[in-house]
């Protein structure tokens, strides 16, 4: 319980925002919170929040895994790599032949989400494939 | 003479003593009355004797109480309630534990997510993710949340260094 206290203004945040399937549970000292936030907004305050009760994330008490909403299929992702361009791969996983790339800050279209990771993908241009999804943001 | 005005005085009471019970319904209707309308409130029993009704059982709100009490109170024929029901919140069930992700697939997640970040390394043991190495605040930030989203049991990341 003294996790939940340490995280009130996080957890209550999370409800606040409207956060959907928002479970708050506890294992082996690890606070875990999942949910699915109304929009990319929504999960970046939530995250600016967590950051500001323990500073870049350091003592490893919270796990929080936060999807968002809006990216459902047909979304527009936007494409956040570094600096770099995107693989498009044959299959969900690092081991697929590499089929394309979509370029950084390109738009592309979401066709459907294989798991949380590994998302099939369309560029404009036609190419199609599994990206990792932590490259991939909602257009808002 | 004395005899008449005695038997008229017994005459008298007797009569009083049997309107007076003609009048009061009995216990064992009252009881049947009280238990009826307690039947909205779950987990109430009422024993009634010379007209008071004991109310007793466990209920989870301080208004489920009061209302148990109001309709006994109500029941025609009740003179008073004795309200001994005891108010016992519901037990705060605890939310189900986490997924955790198994060892395996845990690891090919991390991998997936692990190459992009040049100068850190990761390990994963029974479903903690082990991080160590160096990275600015921002690039962490990223990483972190993708490993999250890989359902692990714990993040760990004494060993990583901030730049």
């Amino acid at each position: 319980m003294a996790l939940q206290e340490k995280y009130k203004e996080l957890i209550d945040a999370a409800k606040s925002a409207g956060t959907k399937n928002l479970q708050v549970s506890e294992l082996d000292g690890v606070l875990h919170i999942t949910g699915e936030a109304p929009s990319g907004t929504v999960k970046d305050n939530l995250w600016n929040i967590y950051g500001k009760i323990d500073p870049n994330f350091l003592t490893g008490d919270v796990v929080m895994n936060i999807n968002v909403a809006t990216a459902v299929e047909g979304a527009r992702l936007k494409v956040i790599t570094e600096s770099s361009n995107l693989n498009i791969r044959k299959g969900p996983g690092t081991d697929q032949p590499i089929v394309g790339k979509a370029a950084h800050n390109e738009t592309v279209t979401l066709i459907s989400k294989q798991s949380d990771q590994w998302w099939l993908i369309r560029t404009d241009s036609g190419e199609e494939g599994y990206s990792h999804s932590q490259y991939l943001k909602p257009v808002e | 003479m004395k005899m008449k005005q005695i038997s008229a005085v017994i005459i008298a009471m007797g009569l009083v003593f049997l309107f007076s019970c003609k009048g009061k319904p009995k216990d064992s209707e009252l009881q049947a009355k009280v238990t009826e309308k307690l039947n909205a409130v779950p987990g109430v029993t009422a024993e009634t004797k010379d007209g008071v009704v004991t109310l007793s059982g466990s209920v989870t709100d301080e208004a489920a109480k009061s209302s148990a009490e109001e309709m006994a109170k109500l029941t025609e024929g009740v003179k008073s309630v004795t309200n001994n029901i005891v108010v016992a919140p519901p037990p705060v069930t605890a939310p189900p534990p986490p997924a955790v992700t198994a060892d395996d697939p845990l690891r090919t997640g991390v991998e997936a997510i692990i190459k992009d970040f040049q100068g850190v390394q990761a390990t994963v043991e029974d479903g903690v993710i082990k991080v160590s190495g160096e990275l600015s605040a921002t690039r962490w930030k990223t990483l972190k949340m993708a490993l999250d989203g890989l359902k692990p049991k714990k993040v760990d990341a004494t060993g990583l260094k901030i730049k």
